[in-house]
């Protein structure tokens, strides 16, 4: 187990090896970060395309680019896709490399379980993709309303990949909840107290918090839908007195505080940028600490405002509109908070900082067509149509994705020891923020003129085509500025490593070790004495700090690469998975004791296999 | 960000009015409008919207120009001097936290005023109405007046229509953008809405809840018309009613006289309509539609829209085709190429002959 | 497991062992997944379509037509049940006691016992599934069926998994491989084996005996 103090046991495994089996086998954070990164980015591609596909459909009324079953899959697909493989993996590369990098830890808590988790997303992302390769992608929605789902009205492995799928995905979230909490509350570095922890690290340790407190919700609700299609029961189906609002309810008490786990990394990383590229701390870190917190816990007292169509009586409208209504309070606190990070600084104009902006403007539009739908009345008039689609992609892509894109150009260097172009990184920033605002304001106008969510086509006489053909030529620019990215990325992976160790002056313990950082993290680790420690060490040193000298990590012992984990993950794929065959095979269960087997074998081996 | 600045910035200044012009100014070109109420609920909720557009517009041009000024006022270059360093002030932060939540409030009293005069039926003279959502097609009774039709819902204008909703499937939302909000249905429970159309004219509605492959074709329009334009409606209608005399058009229901007039004249013997019939009850409709002087009159709980009235609806197809002759042949010789997936399968290829005769027969039922 | 000597050596932020503040922050994660457990059976009680039912009712649909219904639950047996689980926790306290003071036959011989006591619960559970089964309620006969096979199942499983691991720790207390250094594996353990006795005593009351 890695921990924050020098440890003076003999010296093992200092150098990284490199071949795919050390990546395969690899406990280093920092590698499975990177590996989290990867998957998650060549996934966001994936959703990305399924948006432009639905796009192009839409370009013009009546179209059969797509059928009508192909868009439900894609529109399906795109959502799950993008929260579940998009968004929160591309979050758990930063909770993976920069946690214990910000914490001044050599790892995380349980490293080898870091390990599984990233296997396990890897195999349920691509157990829940393997369902286009058999034409029967999930089609009835992201958040898959009961009794459409039942096997009456979804027969097919459709749905079957969705709930199986979901269920893998959520054993690795809950594992890398777990890990990265304990990782935060005990491997700070010494003087870190908790209100010294930097901004990112704060709000990453509350979404955990959200993780392991919304997940198990969503494990039972999909346990349920499972023995419906499955096993005869009627836990949402009316035929046998069932209800299903049962589902929409335990859906949104996982849903909304899903919600704010995808969008607090993004506001912890705008924290960090703003006041780096500023030069002045961030302005109120306790009551951006507080808020957060506060959003996080009224996060889940609000799930049924999803629901206000569903006609659930004018008490339960009116408390869930006021305890909605209450979450804008701490979100415009964060939001006052950045502007006055910005007010009075000398504001270096940088990629980082271009996103960081962004997404505070974009998501104040966002958080604003929120408070509209806060409102039950009006809501009648907005849920399930584009109007909300245009309010969650502000929130989603306006908020979590400029926000991971910030993260992403400001860490970028750190990772890879390499800068990414400036010049390019405008290009993408202005083209995304335009291909971005074309794409999803006019969806606030069709809306609002009625045009319902999740259709295929719209007939002529309804005036919708101008906006979406405007929307679509919007989409295709965002698709543009992706592709600047890559390319940004690209030239970077073939330059020179020029990145020094701190080429942002920033605050945090990160800014300090080599970029990228040698298996170790800190030969030893410096003094915490406030929230910005690099820059408490440049002020006592009087100037810029000397470039950090590679050390020969002699005396350091990090944990032993293991297989096991891969192995488990397996194991938890075989279980899992296997229900998938319960009507096509008698002895499906074959497959669920081998995967059981697979699975207990694993965790012994793991658990009396050394780790150091 | 350096050349463009000026412009930018006038623009982002503008940008709230635009797009409020742009949306409240063209709403009119829109069939399925929010933002043009013509009934009592929607105006009630387009009230409530425009006070939270309001507060939203001046939230947003005063956040987003202090950010704005903020990012231009201090824009600095790397051997710039460090900037003071504050840590915050607790004054802004209780001002911030404050002066939001006293925005709230001034959304949130007519918020809960409107909810609770929005949640549940009308009271008083009112046209009871039955919504039963299909896959994918609505079907509307009138239960007091004996009417029973499909994707056209005929309402008096100025008089409160009480609409009791259910689903004999999945979920679905009823929705007319311009009379009321949208209310989900659920199946073995009815939900509450009601509205009170103030213009006489035809309005679109559609299916705002996701309920299967073809959900984007589940359209519905409604009419309102005067009284006595209604009252002939349902005269018309309670003919051949499943839910008048089992369906069968008897002269002694003395309690509603227009019964006695006959839907159609008799078709001679050798007429399309005669042909069109046998077809209709020997392919298979019979199996899904209840229809007027078939085994399935009385039948209520079909697969498929009741077609007793058929002809005299506007549209077919779940409001997605007009009622022509052309668009019902094309129906009728492949369903599935109009409205792929659809639950209209029909029992083996029809000929254009038969296609021919049963447009005739239904066409004839007006 | 090996990890353990290892961590002692380290002090953490908080002076807690890392595995203690995981397995504190998994029960936090357990409890909402009872919870959604046990708020489904109640929004559930009572809405079942056809029996059998738990409690005795004067009138309810069963084989096909409306009759008394007699009540299915075997209340004595599961008080007992309960009562040894409740016990168990004793006991593991107990067998903790010995390990920290480095007492193998104390440590060996209430962790035996604690297992003993999973071992009859588990029993029971079976014995009454199958006698549930007999009497008519599968697993998909009504609400009350799957909601309670779905509760009591979850928590099954779950004391199945703790006397696995209690299992393995015998193993090895018994080979000698539990050093007062090492007890906090089975601190941890005992933990877990708490947790899921204080799930059943909620799950007792308001499954058993609320009507």
């Amino acid at each position: 187990m890695a921990t924050s103090v020098l440890d003076k046991a003999p010296a093992a495994h200092a150098t990284a090896p490199t071949g795919i089996w050390s990546w395969i086998t690899t406990v280093d954070h920092k590698r499975i970060g990177i590996l989290y990164g990867a998957t998650a980015f060549l996934f966001f591609l994936i959703g990305g395309l399924e948006a432009l596909f639905m796009r192009i459909q839409l370009m013009k009324p009546d179209n059969d680019f797509v059928s009508p079953e192909m868009f439900n899959a894609l529109f399906t697909m795109h959502g799950t896709t993008m929260i579940f493989l998009g968004v929160m993996p591309l979050s758990a590369m930063f909770f993976n490399y920069f946690i214990p990098l910000q914490i001044g830890a050599r790892d995380v808590a349980f490293p080898r379980l870091n390990a599984f988790s990233y296997w396990v997303f890897l195999l349920g992302g691509l157990f829940i993709n393997f369902s286009w390769l058999l034409n029967a992608a999930p089609n009835a929605g992201w958040f898959g309303y009961a009794n459409l789902t039942s096997n009456q009205y979804s027969p097919g492995l459709n749905t079957d990949f969705w709930v199986l799928g979901l269920q893998i995905l959520g054993v690795a979230s809950m594992a890398a909840a777990i890990n990265f909490f304990v990782t935060i509350v005990n491997l700070r570095a010494p003087g870190m107290r908790m209100l010294r922890m930097p901004m990112f690290t704060w709000m990453s340790f509350i979404t955990q918090i959200l993780l392991l407190l919304a997940f198990p919700v969503i494990t039972i609700a999909l346990v349920f839908l499972m023995m419906d299609r499955h096993f005869g029961t009627h836990f949402f189906l009316p035929e046998g007195g069932g209800d299903p609002v049962l589902w929409q309810h335990l859906f949104w008490i996982f849903g909304h505080p899903e919600v704010y786990i995808l969008i607090l990394p993004a506001f912890g990383i705008v924290s960090e940028v703003l006041p780096v590229f500023s030069r002045k701390p961030l302005f109120g870190y306790t009551a951006m600490v507080f808020s957060g917190a506060f959003i996080a816990f009224l996060g889940f007292g609000v799930w049924s405002h999803h629901m206000f169509a569903t006609g659930m009586g004018p008490f339960a409208d009116s408390f869930f509109a006021l305890s909605t209504m209450l979450i804008a309070v701490p979100t415009g606190v964060k939001i006052f908070n950045w502007i006055g990070t910005l007010w009075g600084g000398s504001l270096q104009m940088k990629t980082p900082l271009y996103f960081a902006v962004g997404m505070v403007a974009m998501f104040i539009i966002g958080g604003l067509s929120g408070v509209m739908h806060s409102s039950p009345p009006a809501d009648l008039q907005q849920t399930d149509s584009y109007f909300v689609v245009a309010h969650f992609h502000y929130v989603l892509f306006g908020g979590s994705i400029f926000g991971l894109t910030a993260g992403a150009y400001y860490w970028f260097p750190k990772m890879f020891g390499r800068m990414l172009n400036e010049t390019i990184g405008k290009w993408h920033f202005w083209l995304m923020f335009i291909g971005f605002n074309v794409t999803f304001f006019p969806m606030h106008f069709l809306g609002l003129n009625g045009m319902p969510r999740r259709v295929y086509t719209y007939p002529e006489g309804l005036n919708f085509e101008f906006w979406n053909q405007v929307q679509t030529w919007g989409s295709i620019l965002l698709g543009v500025s992706m592709l600047v990215f890559i390319y940004n990325m690209w030239k970077a992976a073939r330059g020179p490593a020029n990145a020094p160790a701190d080429p942002w002056r920033g605050a945090t313990l990160e800014w300090l070790i080599p970029s990228p950082p040698q298996e170790f993290n800190f030969g030893t680790v410096p003094p915490v004495g406030s929230s910005t420690p690099a820059w408490d060490l440049r002020r006592a040193n009087g100037g810029p700090l000397q470039e950090p000298a590679p050390e020969s990590g002699e005396g350091i012992h990090m944990p032993r690469p293991s297989y096991w984990p891969v192995v488990t993950a397996f194991g938890v794929l075989g279980v899992i998975g296997s229900i998938l065959f319960t009507h096509a095979f008698p002895q499906w269960y074959l497959i669920t004791i081998t995967g059981a087997a697979i699975l207990i074998y694993g965790i012994y081996r793991w658990a009396f296999e050394p780790a150091f | 960000m350096v050349t463009s600045t000026g412009t930018l910035r006038r623009l982002a200044r503008f940008a709230p009015a635009v797009c409020l012009l742009v949306l409240l100014g063209c709403a009119e070109n829109y069939p399925q409008t929010t933002l043009a109420p013509r009934g009592d609920f929607a105006r009630l909720v387009d009230d409530l919207f425009r006070t939270t557009v309001w507060w939203a517009v001046l939230v947003f041009v005063l956040v987003e120009g202090v950010l704005l000024f903020a990012i231009f006022k201090f824009k600095g270059r790397p051997d710039d001097p460090e900037p003071r360093q504050t840590h915050g002030s607790t004054v802004l932060e209780v001002a911030w936290t404050i002066i939001p939540a006293f925005i709230l409030a001034a959304i949130a009293v007519p918020t809960v005023k409107t909810i609770f005069k929005t949640s549940d039926y009308a009271t008083g003279d009112v046209v009871q109405i039955e919504v039963i959502g299909h896959q994918w097609w609505w079907e509307f009774r009138y239960p007091d007046l004996g009417v029973v039709t499909a994707n056209e819902m005929h309402v008096p204008v100025g008089k409160t229509v009480n609409l009791r909703m259910t689903t004999f499937d999945v979920l679905h939302s009823f929705w007319v953008p311009q009379f009321a909000g949208k209310r989900d249905v659920f199946p073995g429970r009815y939900n509450p809405l009601w509205f009170k159309a103030e213009v006489t004219g035809t309005f679109s509605g559609t299916c705002a809840e996701f309920c299967g492959t073809q959900h984007a074709r589940m359209m519905f329009k409604v009419i309102s018309e005067s009284q006595e334009e209604f009252d002939a409606w349902v005269s018309r209608q309670r003919v051949g009613s499943p839910l008048v005399n089992g369906g069968r058009i008897a002269p002694a229901d003395s309690a509603a006289p227009a019964d006695t007039t006959r839907p159609a004249p008799p078709a001679a013997p050798d007429s399309l309509e005669r042909a069109g019939i046998a077809l209709f009850n020997s392919t298979g409709c019979i199996g899904c539609h209840s229809m007027v002087g078939t085994p399935t009159a009385g039948i209520l709980k079909m697969t498929g829209p009741n077609l007793t009235h058929v002809g005299s609806r506007s549209t077919i197809v779940a409001g997605f085709l007009a009622n022509t002759p052309e668009n019902l042949a094309k129906w009728l010789s492949n369903p599935d190429s109009v409205k792929q997936g659809t639950l209209m399968k029909l029992p083996r290829k029809l000929t254009d002959a038969e296609v021919a005769a049963l447009v005739a027969y239904l066409r004839s039922h007006q | 497991m090996s990890d353990a000597a290892h961590a002692l050596e380290h002090p953490t932020a908080t002076g807690i062992d890392s595995k203690k503040v995981a397995i504190w922050t998994l029960i936090g994660s357990e409890c909402l997944l009872f919870a959604s457990l046990i708020s489904t059976y109640l929004v559930y009680k009572g809405k079942s379509l056809v029996g059998p039912l738990p409690h005795a009712e004067s009138q309810c649909m069963l084989h096909g037509k409306m009759q008394a219904c007699e009540p299915i639950f075997e209340i004595p047996l599961v008080t007992f049940g309960t009562a040894v689980l409740l016990f168990s926790s004793f006991f593991i306290v107990l067998a903790l006691y010995g390990a920290q003071k480095g007492n193998r036959k104390m440590l060996v011989g209430w962790l035996s016992m604690t297992v003993l006591c999973g071992l009859f619960f588990i029993g029971m559970q079976v014995y009454e599934f199958n006698h549930f089964y007999h009497k008519g309620l599968g697993y998909s006969t009504n609400l009350f069926g799957s909601t309670f096979y779905t509760l009591t199942g979850f928590h099954g499983s779950h004391v199945t998994v703790g006397v696995i691991w209690l299992s393995t720790l015998l193993y090895r207390a018994v080979k000698g491989k539990i050093p007062p250094a090492k007890s906090i594996n089975l601190e941890i353990a005992a933990l877990y084996w708490h947790f899921v006795d204080v799930v059943w005593i909620v799950i007792f009351p308001v499954v058993y005996l609320m009507r």
